[in-house]
């Protein structure tokens, strides 16, 4: 029931080939604030600027984690395109975020 | 930890679990406001006692508590608890909410993480509940994920701190295979712990035996040692160490323990309240004793409670009918409760738990458990004592009175006292035993001790007729007791020797009864002969005066004829006229037949 609240239908403006995704943060954690610059890196090097990215604070926030089913912080959700996919953790293992994004074969 | 035991100036806050046991075993339950670690093996009972520790708070005392379920989904934490009294659902619906922690196996790794996303949703969530309570079950399923101790010893900093500065009354629950762990540092974590509790779940004989241990407890005393625990209605149920002093009112009231002469060698019965052992080897008779007992209880009109073991209640009602002892009427009335459990079925914690809610549910005055070593079979000696033990005692606890009867092998009740050791918590202890001579088997009734009251040290015979148990007196001869046919044998003899006596006696009495009638018969005889003397003296006398009188009168006739002076001799007026002289012949006659009648008389 929470996830119909959460998994809003993609952006409508968006690009259809966007890439939407939600980053939970844990204020300035080390692991947060690294997920942050590598999930930047990556988008940057990969995505280039075709992305929506979100980045929720779980301590502002902590309802809404909540409902997202987030348990541990660093959490990425992949929202859009279909299939959804999570990757928990610092985002220090760029292959498996390439996997998860499905962007894996895309790299230049 | 035990320096600090007594020197606390401030005595650690308990919170009350509300499980049966534990409460007793902790002094009072786990830590306030502190975190308790509960280590195990799977299906060990952990998440079922951190689990019960909410509902029960939430329950009695509306306190709110969160469930974080990391190993199992929420749903299955739900349908798991369903199986207990706990309605869990009316419960989450605002005084205990789980969350779902589970992480999905789709669920991609990238590098380090960390707690700090789910602690502030809990914390957002404690506030918005006021929750007091918080369980982290099966953290080492998250923790295992980390992979690197030191990240893990981390973690579980954040978490303490976490709670400590929440003021969450918190129970952690970690996995623990065998003594070793792989991945997940326990050393570190029972270190960081205020209360750490084992449980263990190992098989005992084919059943499995579920244990329980506070193996730390920071600033606080608790009992020491695995107590065994078994799962009921309402959770688990924790067998409490019993109480050191034990207070139990000691009546002296006396109830019947099944007929007139077992109660005359018992002083006046058993005392209303206590616990009766009878032991003996197979088919001593035990279960007709112990019927009698529960008949004659019912026979009063006192509710009664008969559990057997590994019999049938149908079956064994009906053997007891062939001794005359009626249970079935007393079934059909609701006064009797017969129980027949089945000792391999469970594990003779959860027979302990039957009883306990049979004993609730029919209330009874007088108990009877038949045989109370079955359950010995149902997981081990230590646990079977243990379990026999608390029995005693809850029964003690309720004045119920029981017989209970327990199998030995072998005659000598001082060799072969019971596996169970329930011969020293019972009040009274009645042994049964075979005796063997001449190619028969007699049952022999001892009563071994009994507390508080005078008994019998004599070996009755028991006897088992239609109309029920009766005992009989036995016969020592040469120092041995003889019994059966031997023992009628004796009595026989007895009998004759007797009547013999009796007839001699007799024999005795009429002879002197003759001689009484003899020497009588002689004394009549002796009086008729003194009665014809005196008769014949007084006879003889008369005729010496008549013949005076004759040779008299012919003195006066020739005096006349002489013409002498009659007068100076007598007066004639006083002489009477001369008897005539035929009546004295007669007389002789009739003399001499009367002793001859005498003399045939005697």
């Amino acid at each position: 029931m929470h996830r119909k609240q959460i998994v809003k239908p993609s952006d409508p403006t968006a690009v259809a080939a966007a890439v939407v995704m939600r980053l939970y943060v844990a204020g300035g954690a080390p692991n947060s604030v690294a997920a942050r610059a590598n999930l930047e890196a990556i988008c940057q090097r990969h995505l280039k600027g075709n992305y929506q990215l979100e980045i929720v604070d779980v301590f502002e926030q902590p309802l809404r984690a909540l409902a997202d089913g987030v348990i541990v912080t660093p959490s990425l959700i992949k929202l859009s395109p279909l299939p959804a996919a999570r990757v928990v953790g610092n985002l220090s293992d760029q292959s498996k975020v390439l996997l998860a994004l499905g962007l894996q074969g895309k790299t230049p | 930890m035990n320096e600090t035991k007594r020197a606390d100036p401030q005595p650690l806050a308990k919170i009350a679990t509300g499980i049966e046991g534990f409460d007793a075993l902790s002094g009072g339950g786990l830590p306030r406001n502190r975190t308790t670690l509960v280590m195990g093996g799977p299906g060990s009972g952990k998440t079922v006692f951190s689990l019960q520790i909410l509902v029960n708070a939430a329950r009695r005392r509306a306190e709110s508590g969160i469930f974080v379920a990391f190993e199992e989904r929420g749903r299955e934490v739900m349908a798991n608890a369903a199986t207990f009294d706990w309605d869990l659902p009316a419960l989450a619906e605002n005084q205990l909410y789980i969350l779902d922690a589970h992480l999905s196996p789709t669920v991609v790794q990238s590098g380090e993480f960390d707690l700090s996303g789910i602690l502030a949703i809990l914390k957002a969530k404690k506030e918005a509940m006021n929750a007091g309570w918080i369980v982290f079950d099966g953290i080492d399923v998250l923790l295992t994920l980390l992979r690197d101790p030191i990240v893990e010893m981390r973690e579980i900093y954040r978490i303490r701190d976490w709670l400590a500065d929440n003021e969450l009354t918190a129970i952690v629950t970690a996995k623990m295979d065998s003594q070793t762990s792989e991945v997940v540092n326990y050393g570190f974590m029972q270190f960081m712990m205020d209360c750490v509790i084992r449980f263990d779940r190992r098989l005992e004989y084919g059943v499995p035996a579920h244990r329980l241990q506070v193996t730390k407890y920071r600033g606080s005393d608790f009992a020491s040692g695995e107590f065994p625990l078994s799962f009921g209605r309402s959770g688990i149920e924790v067998a409490a160490p019993e109480p050191p002093e034990i207070i139990h009112e000691a009546s002296t009231e006396r109830v019947s323990a099944g007929f007139e002469r077992l109660d005359a060698m018992l002083g006046g019965g058993l005392f209303r309240g206590s616990s009766t052992l009878i032991t003996g080897a197979p088919g001593t008779s035990k279960t007709t004793l112990v019927g009698k007992f529960a008949e004659v209880a019912c026979q009063r009109g006192e509710r009664t409670l008969f559990v057997s073991f590994d019999e049938g209640a149908e079956q064994i009602a009906r053997n007891l009918s062939s001794v005359g002892i009626d249970l079935n009427a007393h079934l059909k009335s609701g006064r009797l409760r017969m129980y027949s459990g089945r000792t391999e079925a469970r594990s003779a914690e959860e027979h302990l738990i039957k009883l306990r809610s049979l004993i609730r549910e029919h209330r009874p005055r007088c108990m009877v458990i038949d045989p109370l070593s079955a359950i010995v079979k149902a997981g081990g000696i230590d646990t079977a004592r243990a379990v026999a033990n608390r029995l005693i005692h809850m029964m003690k606890d309720s004045k119920i009175t029981v017989v209970i009867s327990a199998l030995i092998e072998g005659n000598d009740p001082q060799v072969e006292a019971t596996d169970l050791q329930i011969s020293t918590i019972a009040d009274t202890w009645i042994h049964l035993s075979y005796l063997v001579r001449s190619g028969e088997r007699n049952r022999a009734l001892t009563i071994v001790k009994s507390r508080g009251t005078w008994h019998s040290n004599q070996v009755r015979e028991l006897v088992l007729s239609e109309t029920g148990p009766m005992l009989t007196d036995v016969y020592s001869a040469g120092g041995e007791v003889l019994m059966g046919t031997l023992r009628w044998e004796k009595e026989a003899e007895e009998r004759a020797r007797q009547q013999q006596r009796r007839a001699e006696f007799e024999h005795k009495q009429r002879e002197l009864e003759f001689a009484e009638a003899d020497t009588r018969a002689r004394i009549a005889a002796l009086e008729l002969d003194l009665q014809r003397q005196q008769a014949e003296l007084a006879l003889y006398t008369l005729d010496g005066e008549a013949r005076v009188l004759s040779s008299s009168e012919r003195e006066h006739e020739l005096r006349r004829m002489r013409g002498a002076d009659l007068a100076t001799r007598m007066d004639p007026a006083a002489i009477p006229p001369p008897p005539p002289r035929s009546p004295v012949k007669h007389r002789d006659a009739s003399g001499s037949g009367t002793r001859k009648k005498a003399s045939k008389g005697g």
